[in-house]
C-alpha cells in the first residue's frame, strides 16, 4: 500500500512536448511509471515515444482513462493547465511548475472548491511510491520501498532525506513533496492524514521552512490525530526576516514564520525534531526505537 | 519588488484612489518649484524622503514647510543623506529623492491593507481605526481591533465588504461612499497589479470630509512581474545590494547576509539546510545562494564571481545534491569557475547524489586546492574550521 498513486496509476503529461515534458516523460517511464498520454493544445494526434498526445485533457481523459495528471507547462499557463486537469476530472493533478503567480493559484482554488480532484504543487518535485510510480522529478534510484512516509516543501532537501534513509536502510512508502509556494494544492495536514490512515506507512519524515503557518497547524494536527511516530525538520533558523529565500513562500513577514516558532510548535506535539539537516535519517531510526 | 511612496501613489491615482497632489524631486531646486506650484492653493506642503523603508518620519524624513524656500532647505538636508530607521539597519539608506505633498488638515488617521492570505487563500482587506501604527503591533496587543473581509476572486470586493470595513471604522455616513470607492479602486489597482501588499497607512479622513491616502506602500509578487512591464520598470536598482542584482541577472536566488562563510547550493530548502548546519557547527553563513535544482555551467560559473567578490567570504562551501543533474556535469562546472575566477580562500565541495564517485574523482584529480566532504555535517565541520583559518 501507499497514499496518492501506486502502480495502478495511470499518468499523462501537461505540456509532453515541450523541453521539460519530454525529459521528465521519458524518465518517468524509465523508472515504470504507466504514462498513458500527454496533452499538447495543437499536437493532437502526434506521439511521444509511442505515447500519444491529446489536444485537450478531456480528450485525452476520455481515451486513455487517466486518473493523473503532471504538470511541466510554463509558469503564465500553468493556472490555465490546472483547471482544464481540474474541470476533466484527473483524481491526482501534480504540477511541477515554478514561478506561479501568487493571485492566479487564488483563482485556482477558488475553481478547485467543491470538486474532487486533488492538487499537489506547484513548485514541487512531485510524487513517488518507489518501486510503484513516479510522478515528478526526483532522481528515482535514491528511493527503496519500504515503510516511512515523506512530505515536505523542499526538493532537493527531500532528497537529501530520502537518501539518508535508504543509507540506513529505511525505504520509503510515499514521498510527497507539497511545494515551496505560499498557496498549494496539498497541505502538510492532508498528507499526514493519508500516511496515518494507510497501514504500510509506520512513521512520517516532516521537512517545513519558514514562512507561513502550514508547520504550526500540521504540528496541531499531529497532536491530535496521528499515533505514529512523526519526525520534524524545519529549514531556515538562520534566515533574515522579509527576505524571500528561494521559494515563494520562504519568507518571514511581520516577524511571523520563523523555524523556532516552527520547531516550538512540533516539540509541544511530541514531534521528534532535528536541528541538524544532516540527521534525518538518524532522528527516524531513534524514533522507531531501532 | 518594493516601490517607492511617490510610484505607489502614481498607481493609486489612475484607479482613483484620492491621493495628496505632488510631484518627485531630485534636486533641491525642483524641490522648490514642486513647493512654489502646491503653496498656490495651501498654506503648507511636505517634504518626504523617498526611500524603501519605513519609519521615516521619526528619523527626520518627512517635514512640513510653510514657504518654496523652506521647501528647499529641507530637501536640500534630506538629499543625499543616509537616513536610519528601524527597518533600514544600522548603516542606513541614502535618499535619492524627496516628494514634495500638498498638506492638508487631518480630523482622522485610519489603517487599510490588503495582503494574501496564506490560510485563506484569498485576498484579504484590513482595517482599523489605529493609523500610522503598524499592524503588527496592533495585531499583537488587540488583534479585535483589525477588521478583515476575504475576497472571493470570482466577484472582486463587493460593495457591502467595503460598507462593513467603514462603518466598522466609524466612518461618517455622509461620506461612507467615497470610503467604498477607495477600499474598491484599491482592490483593483492590488489584482491587476499582482501585489502582494498595500498599506495605506495613514489612511486620513480630512476636516472638509475627504479620504485620503497620506501614505502609500506596495509590493509585488516577482512571479507575476512578467506580465507587468510599467511596473518592473519602478524597479529602484539603488535600494538593492549589488550582488543580489547581479544574481538576478542570472536567475540565482542570492540574498547576502552578515557572516563569512559563502555558499552556494541547489534548491532553497537545501540551502536554507546548508546555512542552518554552518551555524550549527559554529560559523556564520555569508549569503543564501540557490543556483536552482538544474544550474548550467553559466549560472555555476557567475555564482562562483558572486561570492568570490564579497570581500567578507574566507570560506566557501558547495553542497550540490545531484539528482537529474549529475555530479560529474556539477563537478566539471565547478572547476571550470573556479579556474576562470580563481580560488582565493578555502573551498569545500559536497557532492551527492547520481554519478557521486565520477563527480569526486573529476574534483580530486583537478588539481584545485578543494577539501571534498561526502557528509553535510563533515562539510559543515570543514568549512567553519576553514574559515577560521
Amino acid at each position: 500500500m501507499s497514499i496518492l498513486i501506486n502502480k495502478n496509476t495511470k499518468v499523462i503529461c501537461q505540456g509532453i512536448t515541450g523541453e521539460q515534458g519530454q525529459f521528465h516523460t521519458r524518465q518517468m517511464v524509465q523508472y515504470g511509471t504507466n504514462m498513458v498520454g500527454g496533452v499538447t493544445p495543437g499536437k493532437g494526434g502526434a506521439n511521444m515515444d509511442g505515447i500519444p498526445v491529446f489536444d485537450t485533457v478531456d480528450e485525452a481523459r476520455k481515451k486513455t482513462g487517466a486518473n493523473a495528471t503532471v504538470i511541466y507547462v510554463p509558469a503564465a499557463f500553468a493556472a490555465d493547465a490546472i483547471m482544464e486537469a481540474v474541470d476533466a476530472g484527473i483524481e491526482i493533478v501534480v504540477c511541477i511548475t515554478e514561478g506561479i503567480p501568487v493571485l492566479d493559484m487564488v483563482k485556482v482554488k477558488r475553481f478547485m472548491d467543491g470538486s474532487k480532484s486533488r492538487l499537489v504543487g506547484p513548485n514541487c518535485p512531485g510524487v513517488i511510491t518507489p518501486d510503484e510510480c513516479k510522478i515528478g522529478i526526483m532522481p528515482g534510484h535514491i528511493h527503496k520501498k519500504g515503510k516511512i512516509g515523506v512530505v515536505s516543501k523542499s526538493g532537493t532537501l527531500t532528497y537529501e532525506a530520502v537518501d539518508q534513509l535508504t543509507r540506513l536502510g529505511l525505504g520509503q512508502s510515499t514521498c510527497v513533496g507539497i511545494g515551496g509556494d505560499p498557496i498549494n494544492g496539498t497541505n502538510f495536514i492532508d498528507v499526514l492524514e493519508m500516511f496515518e490512515k494507510d497501514k504500510d506507512t509506520d512513521a512520517v519524515i516532516m521537512i517545513g521552512e519558514i514562512g507561513g503557518t502550514a508547520e504550526e497547524e500540521a504540528a496541531e494536527f499531529v497532536k491530535k490525530n496521528v499515533k505514529k511516530p512523526v519526525v520534524g525538520y524545519i529549514a531556515g533558523v538562520t534566515a533574515p526576516k522579509g527576505k524571500r529565500m528561494g521559494h515563494a513562500g520562504a519568507i518571514i513577514s511581520g516577524g511571523k514564520g520563523t523555524a523556532e516558532e516552527k520547531f516550538e510548535a512540533m516539540i509541544r506535539a511530541g514531534i521528534k525534531i532535528t536541528k541538524s539537516p544532516a540527521e534525518l535519517g538518524i532522528t527516524m531510526k531513534e524514533a522507531l526505537g531501532l | 519588488m518594493n516601490i517607492h511612496e511617490y510610484q505607489a501613489k502614481e498607481i493609486l491615482a489612475k484607479y482613483g484612489v484620492a491621493v495628496p497632489k505632488g510631484s518627485v524631486a531630485f534636486t533641491p531646486d525642483e524641490a522648490e518649484e514642486a513647493a512654489k506650484c502646491l503653496l498656490k492653493n495651501n498654506s503648507v506642503c511636505v517634504v518626504k524622503a523617498q526611500i524603501h523603508a519605513g519609519g521615516r518620519g521619526k528619523a527626520g524624513g518627512v517635514k512640513l514647510a510653510k514657504s518654496h524656500q523652506e521647501a528647499k532647505q529641507f530637501a536640500e538636508a534630506i538629499l543625499g543623506k543616509k537616513l536610519v530607521t528601524h527597518q533600514t539597519g544600522a548603516e542606513g539608506k541614502e535618499v535619492k529623492k524627496v516628494l514634495i505633498e500638498e498638506g492638508c488638515q487631518i480630523a482622522r488617521e485610519l489603517y487599510l491593507g490588503m495582503v494574501v492570505d496564506r490560510a485563506k487563500q484569498r485576498v484579504v482587506v484590513m482595517a482599523s481605526q489605529e493609523g500610522g501604527v503598524e499592524i503588527e503591533e496592533v495585531a499583537a496587543r488587540s488583534p479585535e481591533k483589525i477588521l478583515k473581509e476575504y475576497i472571493d476572486p470570482a466577484v472582486g470586493l463587493i460593495p457591502f465588504q467595503a460598507r462593513k470595513l467603514a462603518f466598522g471604522l466609524a466612518i461618517d455616513k455622509t461620506i461612507v461612499n467615497k470610503a467604498v470607492k477607495f477600499m474598491t479602486g484599491l482592490y483593483q489597482a492590488f489584482v491587476d497589479s499582482d501585489a502582494s501588499m498595500a498599506e495605506i497607512n495613514p489612511l486620513v479622513i480630512t476636516k472638509d470630509g475627504n479620504i485620503m491616502a497620506l501614505d502609500a506602500k506596495f509590493a509585488f509578487d516577482d512571479n507575476g512581474l512578467f506580465r507587468h512591464k510599467e511596473i518592473h520598470e519602478m524597479r529602484d536598482l539603488d535600494e538593492e545590494d549589488p550582488k543580489e542584482i547581479e544574481a538576478s541577472r542570472y536567475s540565482l536566488n542570492y540574498v547576502a547576509l552578515d557572516g563569512n562563510i559563502g555558499c552556494m547550493v541547489n534548491g532553497a530548502g537545501l540551502a536554507m539546510a546548508t546555512m542552518d548546519i554552518i551555524k550549527l557547527y559554529g560559523g556564520m553563513p555569508a549569503n543564501f545562494l540557490d543556483v536552482g535544482g538544474g544550474a548550467s555551467k553559466e549560472q555555476v560559473t557567475a555564482a562562483f564571481k558572486i561570492l568570490m567578490s564579497d570581500p567578507k567570504v574566507k570560506a566557501v562551501l558547495i553542497n550540490i545534491f545531484g539528482g537529474i543533474m549529475r555530479c560529474d556535469i556539477i563537478a566539471e562546472g565547478v572547476i571550470a569557475a573556479a579556474k576562470e575566477v580563481g580560488v582565493k580562500v578555502p573551498l569545500v565541495v559536497r557532492l551527492q547524489g547520481t554519478n557521486v564517485d565520477l563527480g569526486r574523482k573529476i574534483l580530486s584529480e583537478s588539481g584545485l586546492n578543494i577539501i571534498t566532504a561526502e557528509k553535510m555535517n563533515e562539510a559543515a565541520e570543514k568549512v567553519v574550521k576553514a574559515a577560521k583559518g
